[in-house]
């Protein structure tokens, strides 16, 4: 097969293959880091357990903050009731933070690194997600461990 | 009838997915090998088709020009409309490419009170640039998903496009489009007759593909939503050649991705191809320099020519006897 044009449809074809494969290039040498589930589980046969169950949390959790902050903000509501009864106090640096926090003593106890890793920025920074929280709230102190 | 295929094919890959995954739980196939499958076809089909395209000679300049060719020094040259240069036709071709100029020159042709008239038709112009740039936009925003640290690039165009900050999570512009601009594309199919004529299932077929992966995409962000972590570690698991299917990902992704393999597969298979071929357009691609340069075909071979003098040798005798002068005695 005789390629007519052959320079010109080659070097398009080497920026094709490029493009087309620098999902496989950039992580050459890279494997896939499955999330380790096991402190979830610990947590939980401690008793603590988050506002809802895990399930709905780790896909809805944003939700949940927005209507949060409408029911606070708009309607001076700041009583939660779980869907398993129990009441919390909506608030994201008082209910929330109370544990996501990177100083954690119950995490902390096991692992000195452990909450780091569970706190907002252990996800959304991985998967690249900004969230505005800290445009209205007062951003918490990080510390460098 | 060709809607009614091409919806119906595409409801059948959808339960086929489904059917996989949650009844024969067949995460594996649909998560790692099907996907696998696919990007090798699409490479290897595309490389092909731009290859095949590449061994049709174009031995003659063939360009559709509407300006001003280069001409005497005081007739003032259209240099991208006719372009003389390569200058020219880069600015020509990126125009094309990325604006789809030759398409903002569309027409409509109609009979108004006996007479032909020609009036402006833009509204496949906007859509189809609209809908092109959304699905760059967004394929190109999927790569927080291939990479462990996503470049702030992507995370600039990731603000940009959901720059308006509605709803949670934040709506992207780029889906509102992707999806109102398909559909348009799809309804000008329906309702405009002499369109509908001429379309074939071919050209239902990749609109209700996408129209199922844009929905898709958008039920899974904003509606039925999947565990957007684990996903991310299958997709870095795929691109890192490590395949690792996590537990509880949720169907509707996976109905996603086996929409994502077709299309792949189908692409080197279909119209879909233009993405390559517009750049191998003779009729764009080329320099109007036919008045410049002579260009000779490849294919001529020498051709026997029967000259005179050989007549003449052949019939001498003959044309005499008939009183016909000869050249020669």
């Amino acid at each position: 097969m005789k390629i007519y044009g052959g320079g010109k449809i080659f070097v398009g074809l080497i920026i094709f293959i490029g493009l087309a494969t620098s999902p496989f290039l950039f992580n050459i040498g890279k494997s896939s880091i499955v999330r380790d589930t096991k402190a979830a589980e610990i947590m939980q046969s401690m008793g603590l357990q988050c506002v809802e169950k895990k399930a709905f949390m780790l896909p809805n959790h944003m939700r949940l903050l927005d209507k949060w902050r409408d029911s606070v903000v708009r309607k001076g509501n700041r009583l939660y009731k779980a869907s398993d009864g129990k009441e919390y106090e909506m608030s994201l640096q008082n209910t929330c933070l109370n544990c996501h926090s990177e100083k954690n003593e119950t995490c902390n106890a096991c692992h000195s690194n452990m909450a780091r890793k569970h706190t907002c920025n252990g996800c959304h920074n991985y998967m690249a997600v900004n969230p505005y929280c800290w445009d209205c709230h007062i951003k918490p102190k990080e510390t460098k461990s | 009838m060709r809607i009614l295929f091409s919806f119906f094919a595409v409801i059948a890959l959808v339960l086929s997915a489904y059917a996989g995954v949650k009844i024969a739980n067949l995460q594996f196939l649909f998560g790692v090998v099907i996907p696998y499958i696919a990007i090798a076809i699409f490479i290897l089909g595309f490389i092909y088709r731009v290859l095949k395209w590449g061994s049709s000679p174009v031995p003659f300049r063939i360009p559709t020009t509407c300006g001003q060719q280069k001409s005497l020094p005081w007739i003032k040259q259209n240099r991208i409309e006719n372009p003389s240069s390569i200058s020219g036709v880069i600015i020509r071709m990126a125009l094309e490419v990325l604006l789809f100029r030759s398409l903002f020159r569309n027409l409509k042709t109609q009979l108004k009170e006996g007479k032909l008239v020609y009036g402006e038709a833009k509204w496949l112009w906007l859509a189809g640039l609209a809908f092109h740039w959304s699905f760059l936009i967004i394929f190109v925003r999927h790569f927080r998903l291939f990479l462990q640290n996503t470049p702030s690039f992507i995370k600039m165009i990731e603000g940009l496009d959901s720059f308006l900050q509605l709803g949670v999570p934040v709506l992207y512009m780029t889906d509102v489009v992707l999806l109102g601009s398909v559909t348009y594309l799809f309804l000008r199919r329906v309702f405009i007759p002499q369109v509908n004529y001429i379309s074939l299932a071919a050209d239902y077929f990749p609109l209700f593909l996408i129209l199922g992966i844009g929905t898709s995409g958008v039920l899974m962000r904003y509606f039925y939503k999947v565990h957007i972590v684990s996903v991310k570690e299958l997709v870095i698991g795929l691109a890192s050649l490590h395949p690792v299917i996590p537990q509880g990902i949720g169907v509707l992704f996976y109905i996603h991705l086996f929409l994502i393999s077709t299309l792949l597969v189908y692409f080197p298979l279909s119209k879909l191809m233009h993405m390559g071929g517009v750049f191998l357009s003779p009729t764009r691609n080329m320099v109007n320099n036919s008045r410049m340069v002579r260009h000779i075909n490849p294919w001529n071979y020498p051709v026997h020519v029967h000259t005179y003098e050989e007549y003449e040798n052949n019939f001498r005798g003959k044309m005499k006897k008939a009183g016909i002068p000869v050249e020669k005695e």
